[in-house]
């Protein structure tokens, strides 16, 4: 049977069919989806950790007492983890572990576009690379073998565009291995497992003898093969990236690469000399054709293609009609069009209580150090209220800076409450450690919204659906030495505003926790409001709060009702009293 | 069997998710290769959605190629005004009548095309527009959330396959408890192309 899966739901599938027992994430987009699919098989342990380091670290705890294990992540969330990555292919593992880490070429929606087949190189560590659903499945399975029989970590690649499309995969009706009626034998091994210098330089031989041991197995991999064809042009190619070379070019010779680090020299050699021209499609960077280049081999790639952005099928068939490679189709004459087709950015949400805060926080005129989430949404306009924002948690640290650099403005960091737990908490530690004037905003909707809702310590639930501990900022920002910490409703807009003023006025490192539950996330709505004709004046004060529902028409502002959540703020903002509460 | 290529666009909220997997769906249990591909990191937040949709013998990319869309389907105006060089010559585009303002239109600061100039500018390579009160017809049937399946139920009539495929695929993938109005709303659009 065959069955439509996303590139995410197939690693879910492929990691439950092949016995992975403990899984571990932190949600990012487009990875989010691979933990919690495989949260929901029977018989498997997954949870949500504060941040993919620590998630990693869970993982290779499993993976070292001989349990298979799974950790996943987008691929910023390798940046977090990369020290445990690297300590984790010096001791090695016993049970196998693979991590997963999906790119997001063109950023869909991440702040860099990094290529992480780079760490696989850089920590020595073999990276497979699927290029479908079915693939990502079954690519699983081989890495959690490859795992063991080399006693190493492997990561798996994805891509947005592998992890949120959809294809057929083949529904298997075996079982997966049942669990060990025993619990796992924990070996202790401290030579291997404590990576003092001593230790660790016995091991660092091993990692080098071990890559090249890989990139022996490498020539034997089913799963790097040669497509035979047309020995004019040979593409060399691998994941998403393959298919759209082979709607480009159908009839060449391919050589196609499962797995990308490290690479079978002996079939890429004699793929090489089967064929007159070598081209590498690969989104991103010259990964596969630097090392082709340092193997002396003559390669077209990123003379042709782009560094940066998505591939598609339109933009390789264009580069490559561009590069002779291919004729141009005959295709329908240009539409030529001047209409304007305005854009449509994403928006805070009807009734978000980001909104309320960052109102707020303009109207203050203080320097707002952002971070990542929803509630970076308010840099844009008509919001335009947050300054910096660069990557998870760093928000706290470079106001903490500018405070330090002796800057005259009031200096907040604003971070929503799942970020703040994955790596706000040792910025909130310096501020009060080295005294700044600092007020820390933690903007506080109760889920990790941006990535779908997913539960985090602060809600109280896992991603199993089970109650635990609800581990409180407030008692934490107490528990570390802050004096002045409060808590308010964003919703309560002059509460809100009289707690800035007197937080700002202290001079002394202050935590305020804006807390108003994600109005989707608890389906929270109330009447719209309605505009009076005759009261309004048309001065678009309202727009300035970015709310989607509020139309500015020709005489007066009007409300879509459809849209409205109800929240009330564009009732506080009119300075004419034009909007009615009903 | 020939290669069906659709394009869906609209906005977050709309259900357009919801429909392209019904459509993908629809492809596999008539026998083709199918894959699909859409963006949707920030939709929720009212952002434009696209999704595409291939059928075929065998399907290599998942994203379509410009200048090879058989289907256009709308959701909103402005989100279908977007794709016209994605069209084949003798495409057919599916435009539900309903438009929601982007945040810059809200302001005042720019200006929302018209329904003649959405429908000219698509005709430049599509050889037919249909329109379809899809928005409408959902809430006459009491719920606004429908309009996906009643687009494909318009389209349903355009790409053939058998009726009974395309009903059972949505009852089995729509909430239970709305599969009945969702199987009304699916004949009603049948209506408008029939």
């Amino acid at each position: 049977m065959k069955k439509l899966m996303t590139g995410n739901e197939a690693f879910a599938y492929g990691a439950y069919i092949n016995g992975v027992r403990v899984g571990a994430a932190y949600p990012g987009t487009p990875s989010s989806e691979i933990m919690f699919n495989f949260s929901k098989y029977p018989g498997v342990y997954a949870e949500w950790s504060p941040n993919e380091k620590v998630s990693l670290d869970v993982a290779i705890g499993a993976a070292y007492a001989g349990t298979r294990a799974m950790c996943s992540m987008k691929h910023v969330g390798l940046n977090v983890a990369a020290d445990s990555l690297f300590y984790a292919v010096y001791t090695g593992i016993k049970g196998g572990l693979v991590i997963i880490c999906a790119d997001d070429p063109d950023m869909h929606s991440s702040q860099n576009e990094q290529d992480n087949r780079n760490y696989a190189k850089f920590a020595k560590c073999p990276m497979l690379e699927p290029s479908d659903s079915e693939e990502a499945k079954q690519y699983v399975g081989l890495a959690l073998e490859i795992s063991e029989r080399f006693e190493t970590p492997v990561l798996l690649r994805s891509v947005t565009r592998l992890s949120h499309s959809a294809t057929p995969v083949k529904i298997t009706d075996a079982k997966p291995p049942s669990p060990p009626e025993e619990p796992p034998l924990y070996e202790r091994d401290a030579q291997r497992y404590v990576m003092v210098p001593s230790n660790a330089r016995r091991r660092h031989p091993l990692v080098e003898e071990r890559i090249k041991k890989l990139a022996e197995y490498a020539e034997s991999m089913s799963i790097n093969y040669i497509e035979p064809g047309d020995k004019k042009i040979g593409i060399i190619s691998a994941g998403v990236n393959y298919h759209y070379a082979k709607e480009v070019f159908p009839d060449a010779t391919f050589l196609k690469l499962g797995m990308v680090y490290p690479l079978p020299k002996k079939l890429i050699q004699d793929f090489a000399s089967q064929v007159e021209t070598v081209v590498v499609v690969e989104e991103l960077d010259p990964f596969l054709e630097e090392q082709l280049l340092l193997m002396g081999i003559q390669v077209r790639g990123k003379d042709i293609f782009p560094v940066f952005g998505e591939f598609s099928p339109t933009l390789v068939r264009q580069c490559a009609i561009t590069a002779g490679l291919t004729t141009a189709l005959k295709t329908p004459p240009e539409i030529k069009t001047d209409l304007e087709r305005p854009i449509r950015p994403p928006m805070l949400c009807p009734g978000c209580g980001h909104r309320f805060l960052f109102h707020v926080l303009r109207e203050a005129g203080v320097l707002v150090n952002g971070d990542i989430g929803c509630y970076t949404l308010a840099w844009a306009p008509p919001l335009n209220a947050m300054h910096t924002t660069g990557c998870m948690g760093a928000g706290i640290g470079v106001a903490h800076g500018i405070n330090k650099a002796g800057v005259k403005d009031d200096v907040v960091a604003v971070l929503g409450d799942s970020t703040f737990l994955h790596s706000g908490v040792h910025p909130l530690i310096n501020v009060i450690y080295n005294r700044s004037a600092t007020t820390t905003i933690i903007s506080d909707n109760n889920a990790t919204a941006m990535t779908g809702f997913q539960e985090h310590p602060g809600t109280g639930k896992t991603v199993q659906e089970q109650t635990t501990t609800v581990v409180d900022p407030e008692k934490l920002a107490r528990g570390l030495g802050f004096e002045k910490v409060d808590v308010c409703d964003p919703y309560d807009v002059d509460q809100l505003k009289t707690v800035l003023q007197d937080h700002l006025k202290s001079k002394q490192p202050s935590v305020i926790i804006a807390r108003h539950p994600c109005v989707l996330n608890a389906k929270e709505k109330h009447n719209p409001p309605v505009v009076d004709p005759d009261i309004c004046v048309n001065c678009g004060t309202c727009l300035d709060i970015g709310c989607s529902p509020l139309v500015q028409d020709e005489e007066y502002v009007r409300i879509d009702p459809l849209l409205c959540n109800g929240c009330g703020l564009c009732v506080k903002v009119c300075p004419q009293e034009a909007i009615i509460e009903q | 069997m020939i290669n069906i290529d659709f394009l869906m666009a609209g906005v977050g909220g709309q259900g357009t998710i919801l429909a392209s997997n019904i459509l993908a769906e629809v492809g596999l249990q008539l026998g083709y290769d199918v894959k699909k591909a859409e963006v949707h990191g920030m939709a929720q937040r009212g952002g434009q959605v696209d999704s595409h949709v291939r059928w075929g013998e065998k399907v290599y990319s998942p994203l379509v190629e410009e200048n090879n869309v058989d289907y256009l389907i709308g959701f909103e105006m402005l989100e279908a005004a977007r794709f016209p060089h994605f069209l084949k010559q003798d495409a057919v585009a599916l435009l539900n009548d309903y438009r929601i303002n982007p945040p810059l239109v809200n302001m005042g600061k720019a200006h929302y095309p018209s329904r003649d100039e959405i429908e000219k500018l698509i005709l430049e390579r599509a050889k037919k527009l249909i329109w379809v009160e899809g928005t409408g017809i959902s809430k006459g049937l009491g719920n606004p959330a429908m309009v996906g399946v009643v687009l494909l139920g318009a389209l349903s009539n355009l790409v053939g396959g058998d009726e009974k495929v395309w009903v059972e695929t949505i009852g089995k993938m729509v909430p239970p408890k709305f599969a009945d109005l969702n199987k009304e709303a699916f004949s009603a659009g049948r209506k408008v192309t029939a």
